[in-house]
């Protein structure tokens, strides 16, 4: 997994609620075994037409968003399904970090895990970051892990709250197993806890 | 903790299973139970082969291909889509290489994960459980705490047999009464849904409670902690009773004998103290919920089979009435229009949802001695071989295939649309499933969600149905 310490980009606005893990990465493009190549099917039904081609309305074929490496979006971000299809499809379009005003759960722990930084901002601030958004190449967004800001185009700084130990992981672009296995002895110890009392649990 | 402070049934299960407490409050959980499919397992077992890594606990985990296989007989001939075929083929490689507990295709336990889990016994009460599939809520009606993960998840629970995890909150929805004619439990969970939001279950755990959600029996109790995710909770989790015991009792995997005596003991502890505090409650009467249908792309977009098509105009602010309008326009309606005059072109009766025997008993006792209206594809698609068998013991295949329904294999079928059943766009269906997202069920196919008796009478009269009018 890559680090993440310092992003500046451009921002795509999506002023959307709900972006539903269907709507980033349809179920028929699951069917991979990789982790990679899923960039081209990023929110496939609304960045294709039915014959194939590009929808010229939507955001992220037009310029310079083909380039955004920063999504902004409205509410409850990546519902629905588990699928880590979704970090792993932003992530292979280019997109390290998206900022909204929530998250649902799993795509918030997933996209830690690839290395992307979910920005939990208030609406209101989610907005003023699409109007500069909506300025195009010339207003890039910084996002600073680091120091806990995003730097807007004006200079501007807005703090954001993060998990301590999401941040240090992701910082260091660590992976969380190497870590847990550090703790085997504990685990062992769980386990034989476990054993003795429900030994129904262990075949 | 203090062991004087009320806890829940969640604080209960997430405190037996802490192995270790990390310094900003983070826990190592301990999973019990790892249900492994072919769709989010591949990337994991790559990581496990580049890291040199095993899977710790094989008695604890259990691999099945339910995502990507088709539910007619072509399946026995092998998989036709190369994609499809490879992903099958890759979990079979996998599970050998790692001498994973794999049910193959040919087996005839071979189901949806989540119809299994609980049907063989793996799924049992107060076990933590995981897959990598956000419908895992569906095994919280043992009164287990179980919830999806992605692929990085997946590939730690079968090196460490341990999550990371932050607490969650607790949230009790409390459902008093008697559920009237022609509603299910697939009414009150849209009902719930309808009424918190897709996000008002976000950062908590859910428990059903309440005197409607003890009456239900397995079949329905799964249907509701299957939907939590709907609501935006990881989990969703009922309290084992008399009625979860006696369904436990003698699968395979369960305990048995003195070992499942002394489970019961144990699983009697767990429901939530007298005085447990919840972060947040909600309170629905069973009386006040009618036969729902969802009518939108979202699953909180449901309305009682009575009512009509919203003007999104009416919306309270503009960010909403552009939300509606793609609604409306994607799902090609007209506002006011009445949901009983919405044709369909498709029935689906299945997925992790509702495809247990009890809910194949319902349709089938509205599809007796009728006929599927002219122009309409009816499927119905049971949740396990095991289930399949049974319904045909009980002579259900005979009703739905003279009423002119499909009778199928087991799989997830039509629900997501990444196997041959899929919805053609714009295309209508009436569907027992648990996501109406646009293109859930194939490009362009319109969802409507509701429960099997609805979906049943739907097929019958060739639109979206009051089920009590049918009787």
């Amino acid at each position: 997994m890559d680090a993440f310490t310092k992003l500046t980009g451009i921002a795509a606005p999506l002023p959307m609620a709900n972006v539903d893990t269907d709507k980033i990465i349809p179920a028929r493009f699951l069917k991979t075994i990789a982790r990679t190549g899923l960039g081209k099917s990023l929110f496939a039904n609304l960045r294709y037409k039915e014959d194939g081609s590009e929808n010229p309305d939507f955001v992220l074929n037009q310029e310079p968003y083909r380039h955004a490496e920063i999504l902004i979006a409205h509410e409850n971000f990546g519902c629905g399904s588990s699928r880590e299809h979704a970090p792993w499809a932003l992530l292979d379009f280019g997109i390290r970090c998206v900022i909204a005003p929530d998250f649902a759960d799993i795509f918030h722990n997933n996209s830690f895990k690839n290395g992307i930084l979910p920005v939990r901002l208030p609406r209101a601030v989610c907005d003023q970051l699409m109007e500069d958004a909506k300025l195009g190449a010339n207003a890039r967004l910084t996002v600073d892990l680091e120091r806990q800001v995003v730097v807007r185009p004006n200079g501007e700084e807005i703090p954001f709250e993060i998990d301590p130990l999401r941040r240090y992981l992701l910082l260091n672009g660590l992976d969380d197993i190497g870590q847990t296995l550090q703790q085997v002895t504990a685990i062992d110890g769980f386990e034989a806890k476990q054993r003795a009392a429900q030994p129904w649990l262990y075949r | 903790m203090s062991a004087t402070k009320p806890r829940t049934l969640f604080d209960k299960i997430w405190d037996a299973h802490v192995v270790e407490t990390l310094p900003d409050g983070t826990a190592l959980l301990y999973i019990d139970r790892h249900l492994v499919h072919e769709v989010t397992s591949p990337q994991a077992f790559e990581g496990l082969r580049m890291a040199k890594r095993q899977v710790r606990r094989l008695d604890g985990t259990m691999a099945v291909v339910d995502h990507n296989i088709a539910t007619d007989a072509s399946r026995f001939t092998g998989i036709a889509d190369p994609e499809s075929r490879v992903q099958v083929e890759t979990l079979e490689k996998n599970v050998a290489e790692f001498n994973v507990p794999y049910i193959p295709l040919a087996d005839a336990r071979q189901g949806i994960v989540h119809v299994i889990g609980p049907e063989q016994g793996l799924s049992l009460p107060g076990m933590t459980i995981v897959c990598g599939d956000s419908h895992t809520s569906t095994h919280g009606a043992m009164g287990a705490l179980a919830f999806g993960i992605g692929t990085s998840e997946v590939e730690h629970v079968l090196a460490t047999q341990t999550l990371l995890q932050k607490r969650a909150k607790n949230m009790r929805v409390t459902v008093e009464g008697t559920l009237p004619v022609g509603c299910t439990a697939k009414d009150i969970i849209l009902a719930i849904i309808g009424k918190i939001g897709t996000a008002g279950g976000n950062g908590h755990v859910i428990e059903y409670a309440g005197s409607t959600i003890r009456a239900l029996d397995m079949a329905g109790r799964f249907s509701i902690c299957n939907m939590s995710i709907e609501a935006g909770a990881r989990a969703g989790m009922i309290a084992p009773d008399e009625t979860t015991f006696e369904y436990v009792k003698g699968r395979p995997f369960a305990p048995q004998g003195e070992y499942f005596d002394r489970a019961v003991e144990w699983w009697k502890t767990l429901p939530s103290d007298e005085g447990a505090v919840f972060d947040k409650e909600v309170f629905l009467d069973a009386a006040e919920i009618v036969p729902m249908v969802s009518w939108g792309t979202s699953p909180e977009d449901v309305l009682p089979i009575t009512a009509a098509v919203p003007d999104p105009e009416a919306a309270a602010d503009e960010a909403r009435r552009t939300q509606l309008r793609r609604m409306v326009e994607y799902m090609g309606l007209t506002p006011g229009q009445k949901l009983s005059d919405l044709k369909v072109d498709v029935v689906f009766i299945g997925s992790c949802t509702n495809s247990r025997i009890e809910d194949i008993r319902a349709a089938a006792a509205i599809a007796r001695g009728r006929k599927v209206a002219e122009g309409v594809r009816a499927m119905v698609v049971p949740g396990s071989g095991l289930v399949k068998h049974q319904a045909e013991q009980e002579g259900l295949d005979a009703i739905f295939k003279e009423a002119g329904f499909e009778w199928r294999e087991a799989g997830c079928s039509m629900c997501l649309g990444m196997n041959p059943d899929k919805l053609k766009p714009g295309q209508r269906c009436a569907s027992t499933s648990n996501r109406n997202f646009e293109g859930r069920q194939g490009p362009g196919g319109r969802t409507h969600l509701c429960s099997p008796a609805m979906a049943a009478a739907a097929a019958i009269t060739g639109h979206l149905t009051d089920v009590r009018e049918i009787g």
